[in-house]
């Protein structure tokens, strides 16, 4: 069944966008990612161009991130105060990417920057964790006991002035770094339309050595505050949010998360880790063999903007 | 032509309407072209369509006509735009793109229907005077300081382009006579013409030399719910914004109710 994208203006079919929005769904339940950083690609791959692909994406997070922030805070994992803090910085990231994503685009380097940014991203973060995960499956392997990192230990974050108490993390820290990391992900949130959970929570955990349990519900809490600025001042600056498209694959979206996050109980942590690292290299993989490839037209034409 | 054969056709005009069975019709002939509506509503699943306008010919020359040696040529130009082509080139092996040219007033389409091959029915000169025909547009640079040859092969990658997707169109034989007077013109609108007001114009040729042109204009407009939501993303787009992302939450929070786990 075909449907014709207000926003994008081209035809695509209902049920690619749906089993699109499913699958991802199905891997961000499965692995507790909000899913922005493959929606992005597949929509390229798919022909939507990369200005609207980026901000639907952003779009599309939002549902996904509120749906499993309300889990959280019901549970009470979700630290509101560090999460007000790390929105701060997320404003102000946004605000600025929005600002290189018009200049980009009026450039014409918009689409090459995006496809570089999601190759350098993904291959670094899925590299990392692959090596991560491999490394920790021999470790299991060999019967080893997995080396424990050791907590209480001070790093060169933890001597930045300004520090505030985040009571619900137990955490007394700089907020330099909080509001750095805040505007780092809103930056990527505007230019790739991905919710930055999966650089967020690394960071949270090792940089800032906020508490696991809390991570996430804070990470998503953020996410969707920084999504909808982005989505808002996207559809205000650029008109390039389309809301069929968005409301397509959240709807695949919310029902496949919830039989990935089924799925993903029966899997171990270190090979769902070595899966997910494996797919995100794969993207990255395929992005950077589109830059390379000689296209079939070296022409194009585009709109002053 | 000079102020006494001028007169002279005058005269002779005058003649031919009085006698209007002179063996001799004078060089008066016109054209007119008709288009059964000034608006045209395309829906969100357009995928193109041909267009046919329905013309004349007035005074014509029969003896002309029964030799075919009558040629139209009708066109269907969408709105002027300025349009920017950029070309990619290798830099450490990555496509990239680098040079681009810009050009003013560049028409959006541009479909062409004619009775015959273009080159059969006139000079390559007469086509660049009446700038006729998507080859012979002139496409104004933004910088004519750039050199010649960069501005030629943007140019022509810029018609290659829209030809590719359909916008510049040409159907030879697309224009029918009917009979001595009347005619048929079908364009090709490609299914992603844009909106705005085009102009259908009608080009009359007797034995390879330009006699008169007409001209009609036709509104396309897009219709139908995926158009209000364009129109609403582009004239609200603050509050198309707040309604994204509250459609957003709202769905997250009812896949939470309808699959609720926990």
């Amino acid at each position: 069944m075909g449907i014709y994208l207000p926003i994008a203006e081209i035809s695509v079919n209902v049920f690619v966008l749906l089993a699109m929005g499913a699958a991802v769904g199905f891997l961000s339940g499965m692995f507790g990612v909000g899913g922005g950083f493959l929606i992005t690609p597949l929509l390229i791959f798919y022909n939507i161009p990369p200005a609207i692909a980026v901000a639907t994406g952003a779009n599309q997070v939002i549902a996904s991130s509120f749906s499993g922030a309300l889990s959280h805070f019901k549970r009470g994992t979700l630290d509101f105060k560090l999460g007000g803090v790390l929105l701060a910085g997320g404003i102000v990231g946004s605000t600025a990417g929005i600002y290189v994503f018009a200049l980009l685009r009026r450039l014409g380097q918009l689409d090459l920057f995006i496809s570089l940014l999601y190759v350098a991203l993904l291959g670094t973060v899925g590299g990392l964790m692959l090596v991560e995960s491999v490394n920790a499956l021999r470790a299991s392997r060999s019967g080893a006991a997995p080396v424990l990192k050791k907590s209480g230990q001070h790093n060169w974050i933890h001597r930045l002035p300004f520090k505030m108490r985040f009571r619900a993390s137990k955490l007394f820290v700089s907020i330099i770094p909080v509001l750095g990391l805040g505007a780092a992900i809103g930056f990527l949130s505007s230019i790739m339309g991905v919710g930055g959970g999966f650089i967020m929570v690394p960071a949270l955990i090792y940089l800032l050595k906020v508490p696991t349990n809390v991570v996430i519900g804070t990470s998503l809490f953020q996410i969707i505050f920084t999504s909808a600025y982005t989505t808002l001042v996207h559809a205000t600056t650029n008109q390039t949010v389309d809301v069929i498209l968005a409301f397509l694959l959240m709807a695949g979206g919310v029902a496949g998360a919830q039989y990935g996050a089924k799925a993903g109980q029966r899997l171990r942590g270190e090979q769902l880790r070595a899966l997910l690292a494996l797919l995100v290299l794969a993207v990255a993989i395929r992005l950077a063999i589109d830059l390379f490839v000689t296209p079939p037209n070296r022409y194009s034409l585009a709109g002053l903007t | 032509m000079g102020p006494l054969r001028a007169f002279a056709a005058a005269i002779l005009s005058l003649a031919a309407a009085a006698l209007p069975a002179a063996a001799q019709t004078p060089a008066t002939e016109s054209i007119q072209i008709g288009l059964s509506t000034d608006a045209i509503s395309i829906t969100a699943g357009f995928s193109g369509a041909d267009l046919t306008i329905f013309g004349s010919l007035e005074n014509p020359d029969p003896l002309i006509a029964r030799q075919g040696r009558y040629d139209v040529i009708v066109v269907l130009e969408g709105p002027a735009r300025p349009v920017v082509v950029r070309r990619k080139d290798r830099v450490l092996g990555v496509w990239i793109n680098l040079e681009s040219e810009t050009f003013e007033n560049v028409p959006v389409s541009y479909s062409v229907a004619t009775t015959r091959p273009l080159q059969d029915i006139t000079e390559p000169n007469s086509y660049k005077q009446l700038s006729l025909g998507a080859s012979n547009l002139y496409m104004q640079p933004a910088e004519p300081s750039d050199s010649p040859i960069t501005i030629e092969e943007f140019t022509s990658a810029l018609r290659e382009r829209k030809t590719a997707t359909g916008l510049y169109s040409e159907n030879v034989g697309g224009v029918q006579f009917l009979s001595q007077n009347l005619f048929r013109a079908t364009v090709r609108l490609a299914p992603n013409i844009p909106v705005g007001t085009h102009k259908a114009r009608a080009f009359l040729f007797k034995s390879g030399m330009f006699v008169k042109e007409s001209s009609a204009q036709l509104e396309i407009r897009k219709s139908g719910f995926e158009q209000s939501i364009f129109r609403v993303a582009h004239d609200y787009s603050f509050l198309y914004g707040v309604f994204a992302v509250s459609l957003a939450m709202l769905t997250g929070w009812l896949g939470r109710i309808v699959f609720r786990k926990d």
